[in-house]
């Protein structure tokens, strides 16, 4: 039926009908237009990324192809005939397969059980024995390695995204779709992921690859689609645009990559970690003896893939975990395994990983969020009564001050965007003039205008004396921030550089367990 | 009596008295591995014993009292799937209000037929040659209930439908992550009912072999914690129907120990006994720490909806 005449060009042959094309979706949330009349077609042999910003519809646009959303209007067609999604089951049906940001495994479970998981016609006895077999040939063909029997847990974040992939090719998914891919990747795993969707492509499979890094797109795709605020802006062959114009388009205005950054002058010690050790929630090692020093006036940038330590460290010095051994020593203050409290009245500022769930209490006001920590001591109270001129008289100047969007001080706090949540919690953690901050990814899921104030924010904050640990998945953000960057691996720290003379490929190769000018640390 | 005779005995009567706590037990093991904590075990199990016993006294026939005893658990159970899969009420007071309700319900129905013992009870079997055995025939087939065989068996057979089975895989993935399962065109709710209402329908079972086979008469209450017991072994056996057998003839040995030792102890400490056996074994469930807890179904106690915003 796909008849695909001549030689297949890069960019999808324009005579081949597209294998996916979405007419027209709408789709609103209470307050929000998520998609509107979207328009977009999918061809056989491409990668066709879809590009824009956090909150831009991209991710609500495939779950409605998927069949997680139902479409308010608008008509989907599949290899050119019409069809109605009403659930994975119907999308797989279509041949459509997707790997979502957020892993949908079973952890506990063995790759083959996750495989055969609601698979049609495998036997009802054992049947992982046989998706086994059926995965060591499929890992061959599409150079995607893993070991059926193992178990998920025990995996790398790559593998387990190679367990996604090959649970929708196993479905005979003719269009994959990823949703943000490599966002949980070291920057050699994306180079392989971008060898499979290669791979992929020679096979006739469509890929369309969920994104908002100009780079993969230039690097990764053959066509690009920008979508803002629910619209899609333009569809066009990558190789006929550029990164400064697709940014324009995603943004809506000029985009400055650099960063302009002051020259780096430390000071006295600001934080010092000899030799902690911890251990995480399930109760194995996390931290295997992290020594690290930040200095006031410099930002510290600890790189790495999610789930090496990074959030046993922050933990660690913060109070929120117990240290098994070492030292942690906050401005010549000894605070191993003190009280939060203690922690934080020694200067210590805690920008959380987890906004809602440790930033903010959602349920209550902007300004009583914004006094948290310090609700107990004067100006904010006098014995035992709170004084709420004095309260709301500093949520007014924190609000203006930090540009936090809200209705009023008295507005709960879960009613704000995620932007100016984060600037709510910035505004209360930056206001006491800390020695430390430690900020945990502190721009994820912003959009561009909230990222560039909070780095800014960060900045001052280096500018003015504080030392500043910054953790972070966003490579790109830690190299133009951090003055000095160390790379964590499963608990340890792999190697500290300079990040005016760091080197991406490098960075990675320590993010995937190499020691810096050592050999395999296994 | 010597202490081999003691031994003997003692077994014997732990697998009589531990049927009922298996069949509980494997229901509840089949419910929490879908995800859906059913603390209604007490209540399902008095229901199950009452509707048992009056059929069975009605229609002289323990054989069909134990099966309407099945399927008026599965009726209660129902109520509890629907209240928190498809309500997705709190887990927790719905199996509080079940249990409530079941023990209300058994009370209210079974006035007039309070303290008559049973006509025709379901008859002890003793298995032929095998009762020949020393030591292991008096042991484990002599006078023992059928329902206990089969028990046993369903142990057996649940735990290879778990473990070696695509309906297996489904229901193990449904308890531990939905989300998945629903990404994968697994019917969630579905697959949640049928857990909920199997695990209802074993301790109608349960309930039902109390009045028709081991104590052949109806008395409100009779089920006397037993539900709850249930609920502390499905932690302790790790959500294992083969581990389940274990822990339900351990804990069948304390409440057939707790008659047997009435002559040297107060009665009213050791009907203590098995409970505060529960509290203890699940205070070890607890300090046996992360590796223990790791046969916890990840997704239980939590209703399931499909992300929409």
């Amino acid at each position: 039926m796909m008849a695909a005449p001549g030689a297949g060009d890069l960019g999808g042959n324009q005579n081949s009908p597209p294998l996916v094309l979405l007419e027209g979706v709408t789709k609103s949330f209470p307050g929000v237009v998520a998609n509107d009349r979207v328009t977009l077609d999918v061809r056989p042999g491409e990668v066709h990324a879809l590009l824009g910003e956090n909150g831009a519809g991209k991710t609500t646009l495939m779950n409605i192809l998927y069949g997680l959303y139902r479409p308010d209007a608008g008509e989907i067609y599949v290899k050119g005939r019409k069809v109605v999604i009403r659930s994975p089951r119907d999308a797989i049906a279509c041949g459509i397969g997707m790997v979502h940001q957020h892993f949908k495994l079973v952890y506990p479970h063995t790759v083959a059980e996750n495989v055969a998981l609601g698979l049609q016609g495998t036997p009802f006895f054992g049947p992982a024995r046989v998706v086994e077999r059926g995965l060591r040939e499929l890992g061959e063909r599409y150079n995607l390695p893993v070991d059926p029997k193992a178990r998920v847990w025990q995996l790398s974040a790559g593998e387990q995204q190679r367990v996604e992939i090959l649970k929708a090719l196993y479905r005979g998914a003719d269009v994959l779709i990823l949703d943000e891919p490599t966002s949980v990747l070291t920057p050699q795993e994306t180079g392989e992921l971008f060898k499979v969707l290669a791979r992929m492509k020679e096979e006739g499979h469509a890929v369309v690859f969920i994104t908002h890094k100009l780079d993969e797109v230039m690097e990764a795709a053959d066509r690009v689609t920008v979508m803002r605020r629910g619209k899609v802006i333009d569809t066009l062959p990558v190789a006929e645009t550029d990164k400064a114009s697709l940014a324009r388009m995603m943004v809506g205005r000029d985009v400055v990559f650099r960063i302009s950054k002051a020259e780096c002058t430390p000071g006295k010690e600001a934080l010092v970690l000899r030799d902690l050790r911890a251990v995480n929630d399930r109760g194995l090692p996390a931290l295997r003896g992290i020594s690290l020093t930040v200095c006031r006036g410099e930002i510290v940038g600890i790189a790495g893939v999610a789930g090496n330590g990074q959030r046993e460290l922050v933990e660690v010095i913060c109070g929120l975990r117990r240290a098994q051994g070492g030292e942690v020593v906050v401005l010549g203050r000894p605070l191993t395994n003190r009280s939060p409290r203690t922690v934080a009245d020694a200067g210590v500022a805690h920008i959380p990983e987890e906004r809602l769930r440790m930033g903010i209490v959602p349920g209550m006001t902007v300004e009583e969020n914004l006094i948290l920590k310090k609700h107990h001591r004067p100006p904010f109270s006098s014995g035992p009564l709170l004084r709420l001129a004095e309260v709301r008289r500093f949520a007014e100047q924190a609000i203006e001050e930090y540009e936090i969007i809200t209705p009023s001080p008295k507005t709960p706090a879960k009613l704000l965007s995620g932007g100016n949540i984060q600037k709510l919690i910035l505004a209360r953690e930056l206001s006491g003039e800390p020695g430390l901050v430690v900020a945990a990814h502190p721009t994820y899921g912003l959009d561009v205008g909230a990222t560039e104030l909070i780095r800014q924010l960060l900045l001052r904050q280096r500018d003015a004396g504080a030392g500043v640990l910054l953790v972070s998945e966003d490579l790109e953000e830690i190299v133009s921030l951090a003055d000095r960057i160390a790379v964590m691996f499963r608990g340890e720290i792999m190697g500290i550089v300079e990040a005016s003379a760091a080197e991406l490929g490098e960075i990675g190769l320590m993010m995937a367990g190499t020691r810096s000018g050592m050999g395999d640390p296994r | 009596m010597g202490w081999e005779e003691w031994l003997i005995s003692t077994i014997a009567r732990a697998l009589a008295y531990g049927t009922p706590l298996l069949w509980g037990t494997l229901g509840e093991v089949y419910a929490e591995r879908s995800g859906v904590v059913n603390l209604g075990v007490e209540g399902m199990m008095a229901i199950g014993a009452f509707s048992a016993f009056a059929v069975a006294q009605s229609t002289g026939n323990p054989g069909l009292g134990i099966l309407v005893a099945a399927v008026a658990g599965g009726g209660a159970a129902l109520i509890h799937a629907f209240l928190t899969v498809t309500l997705r009420a709190n887990q927790y007071v719905s199996g509080l209000a079940l249990t409530m309700f079941g023990l209300g319900l058994s009370g209210l129905l079974g006035r007039g037929w309070e303290g008559v013992p049973l006509k025709h009870p379901l008859p002890a079997i003793t298995v032929p040659y095998l009762a020949d055995i020393p030591i292991l025939g008096p042991m484990l087939f002599q006078n023992q209930s059928i329902i206990t065989y089969l028990g046993l068996v369903l142990a057996v057979v649940l735990w290879v439908l778990l473990y070696r089975t695509r309906w297996g895989i489904t229901l193990r993935s449904v308890g531990e992550s939905p989300a998945t399962a629903d990404a994968l065109g697994v019917n969630v709710y579905l697959v949640r009912y049928l857990a909920v209402i199997l695990g209802g329908v074993l301790a109608g079972v349960a309930g039902g072999y109390l009045s028709v086979e081991y104590r052949p008469s109806w008395t409100e209450g009779m089920t006397g914690g037993m539900g709850w017991i249930v609920i502390a072994l499905t932690i302790f056996v790790a959500w294992d129907p083969v581990q389940a057998i274990g822990g339900a003839v351990l804990f069948g040995a304390l409440y057939h120990l707790s008659y047997r030792l009435q002559p040297w102890v107060a009665p009213e400490l050791l009907k203590l006994m098995p409970y505060a056996a529960a509290i203890i074994v699940l205070a070890f469930v607890g300090l046996g720490g992360a590796q223990r807890r790791r046969g916890a179904p990840g997704a239980l106690g939590v209703p399931y909806a499909r992300g929409e915003k």
